[in-house]
């Protein structure tokens, strides 16, 4: 997978991976609004007829500040199946396909960059 | 034998092992249990939003990291019993993904924790005496200690006891579950510091003054973070029965003058730093003269039954150095050098303190696998009286095996893969999570680590390198103590990207002191050549062969190696 690699990884310079919890909402390009599940923390994705999807090609996207933050307050509000909904940032390709828009929110999407622990040899 | 009545003095008195908790201690954990499984259903169904879980949550060591629930388990001044290994063995096999990680304050954390299966987990934690009680929240977190606590030579007494004396004064008190911010006690009582007593908010070190007297060092105002300090002594001698008081006094100071206004200025270093040591000392000791000869002076039966609650090993009376080791040591030159890195003296004779490497080559520095797990607790059964510590450098250790035993010990650790012979090495690194798990983070910390690992995968390049420690923190808030490292390495964002800053000179331990920034912030793809870069500098400049880094940057200045960094960066 493209970013198991360790070295030389691309990011978007437009949109820094300082902790969503200590930033401004400031949007530059596409955005999501993304969450974890309440049973099980796992990372979701908020969908423009409401609701939660694990798919990031199935989330709401929007370039529009205030489309974002009306989509955020709904998610926000849905406080039973997702946790601390925040707005993050994508990248679109050529081919329409979304991505996500930073390092951070590519190990959230993908999982961690390290191989986890194996078992050696018992 | 001529060790027959050393043996029999210790045996009586000083060798305290596993402490066996009581009635008390398992009602109130299965209470905790049954309490926080009711919570959880009440959040699943709605009836309990977020803002009035997570306060719920996070007194349980329940964290909400980038993928999943994080389960922060507490390991009272890191000591496991076989049992209690297997257990977090069972945790990781059933609830999380197969593994562990155990972390600076000789804790273990899941990372793919289910909230609907953490009651089920925490009930299994119980039912070995386990829990993640004050792991997290602004309460006194768990108590930590020297991992070689009651075993190693140079210790005056096992500071086990002390540190559960407080534990238990601390757990739950009402007082102290919402203070300012978290506070981080540790206990030592040895002359050479294992238990990096400078970085903690309270650290109480054990020793004798002049007149022969045991009592405590009290020092304060220790913690890294974004405005890291080393702990400043109060008192340089605080007689034992007033230990409690103390605290006590110490924490009431702070919890009526520290911040509560600004959480980056609420730890009490801040507060020590603003009012000054010795004002803050007098502020204590006007408190303390309230009440120290009150209920909180040291009863000598209640210390007697914490005492008599750390049950003790049955040695046997051995020799040191039985002549079998070494014609071991000569037949196998691998396990000469593990016996060399990995094995240390023990109070006993005849017996040794083995430490397990949790940092092999392109491992996650803290990580062990349940089956690593439980094979360690076989190992601990046969070989050391079923008992294991967590050190804060994120290693495992085998604190009572016989000498005799250490062949077949090595043989079966290194089956397992934890017998790299790299212990306080360049590749034996403290690392946090970093962003491949936690929230806070910046950036990754992990990969940094493994790619030294292969940097430095030549062990005898690393021995001849000598004692060096590389910590790593993905963000300022240092849970991989980079400021103390002897080369400390910070994640920083910057425009998007991963950039590290590099310190030199940072020691955790006695001689505790903070490493110097070397200079501008490197990227990610950078940071393993500039370790490199700086490793050869030290050759260079190092007086003799057994200089040790830290002294030959104590000796030089960092300002050698930023040209080294720099000359061509």
């Amino acid at each position: 997978m493209e970013h198991r690699s360790s070295f030389g990884f691309l990011v978007d310079l437009a949109h820094p991976m300082t902790s969503p919890l200590q930033q401004k909402i400031k949007i530059t390009g596409p955005v999501v609004v993304t969450a974890n599940r309440v049973g099980d923390g796992a990372v979701v994705y908020w969908r423009a007829d409401g609701g939660w999807t694990t798919n990031l090609g199935e989330a709401a996207i929007t370039a529009d500040a205030g489309v974002a933050r009306a989509l955020a307050s709904a998610a926000i509000a849905d406080d039973l199946h997702a946790v601390g909904a925040y707005i993050a940032p994508v990248k679109l390709t050529r081919e329409g396909e979304v991505r996500p828009g930073n390092l951070r929110e590519l190990i959230r999407q993908s999982g961690p960059t390290i191989d986890l622990p194996v078992t050696f040899g018992i | 034998m001529t060790t027959a009545p050393v043996v029999k003095t210790v045996l009586e008195s000083e060798c305290k092992r596993m402490y066996l908790y009581d009635d008390f201690d398992r009602t109130l954990v299965t209470e905790r249990v049954a309490e926080f499984r009711d919570q959880v259903a009440r959040r699943l169904s709605g009836e309990l939003t977020e803002d009035e879980f997570k306060p719920l949550r996070l007194m349980n060591g329940v964290y909400l990291q980038l993928h999943a629930y994080m389960l922060r388990t507490s390991i009272p001044y890191g000591t496991l019993s076989s049992e209690q290994l297997r257990m977090l063995a069972h945790v990781a096999r059933r609830y999380d993904r197969g593994y562990g990680h155990f972390t600076t304050r000789q804790n273990i954390q899941y990372h793919w924790i289910k909230l609907e299966e953490l009651p089920d987990a925490m009930a299994d934690l119980a039912s070995v005496g386990m829990h993640g009680l004050q792991t997290s929240g602004n309460c006194v977190r768990n108590l930590t200690t020297d991992q070689w606590a009651g075993v190693a030579p140079d210790e005056l007494e096992d500071p086990r006891v002390w540190a559960e004396l407080i534990r238990q004064h601390v757990t739950l008190h009402p007082e102290f579950s919402f203070l300012p911010r978290k506070f981080k006690i540790a206990v030592g009582a040895s002359a050479h510091d294992r238990a990096a007593l400078a970085i903690h908010d309270l650290a109480l070190r054990l020793h004798r003054n002049a007149s022969g007297e045991t009592g405590f060092e009290v020092m304060v105002g220790g913690g890294l973070g974004r405005t890291p300090f080393l702990a400043k002594t109060i008192k340089p001698f605080l007689a034992t029965r007033d230990v409690l008081s103390y605290v006590e006094a110490i924490l009431r100071t702070y919890n009526e003058f520290g911040r509560r206004d600004n959480i980056y200025k609420a730890r009490i270093k801040i507060l020590v730093h603003e009012l000054g040591a010795e004002a803050f000392a007098k502020e204590v000791e006007a408190e303390w003269r309230n009440f120290k000869d009150g209920a909180l002076a040291l009863d000598p039966a209640a210390l007697a039954e914490i005492a008599s609650r750390f049950t003790y090993p049955a040695y046997a009376r051995l020799d040191d150095n039985p002549p079998a080791l070494a014609q071991a040591r000569r037949a196998d030159r691998d396990f000469d050098v593990w016996m060399g890195n990995s094995v240390a003296d023990h109070k006993i004779p005849g017996y040794a303190i083995v430490t397990l490497s949790l940092k092999p080559e392109g491992g996650t520095p803290g990580d062990a696998t349940a089956e690593q797990m439980d094979a360690i607790a076989d190992l601990a059964d046969r070989y050391s009286f079923s008992e294991i510590r967590v050190g804060h450098e994120q290693n495992l250790v085998l604190p009572h095996v016989a000498q005799r035993d250490l062949p077949e010990v090595w043989r079966a650790l290194d089956a397992i893969g934890v017998a790299t012979p790299n212990v306080n090495l360049i590749t034996d690194i403290i690392s946090c999570p970093g962003l491949d798990y936690c929230s806070l983070a910046n950036t990754r910390s992990i990969t940094i680590a493994q790619e030294l690992t292969r940097r430095f995968r030549n062990l005898d390049v690393a021995r001849d390198l000598g004692r060096l420690h590389v910590n790593i923190s993905g963000c300022i808030n240092a849970c991989g103590h980079h400021h103390v490292g002897h080369i400390g390495i910070l994640g920083v964002e910057k425009n998007g990207e991963e950039f590290f800053q590099i310190t030199l000179g940072g020691k955790a331990d006695e001689d505790a002191k903070l490493g110097a920034l070397v200079g501008p912030a490197v990227p990610y793809d950078q940071v393993a050549d500039v370790v490199e870069d700086i490793a050869a500098a030290y050759v260079e400049l190092r007086a003799r062969p057994d200089e040790l880094f830290v002294d030959t940057v104590k000796r030089t200045g960092i300002e050698p190696f930023r040209e080294r960094v720099y000359a061509t960066r």
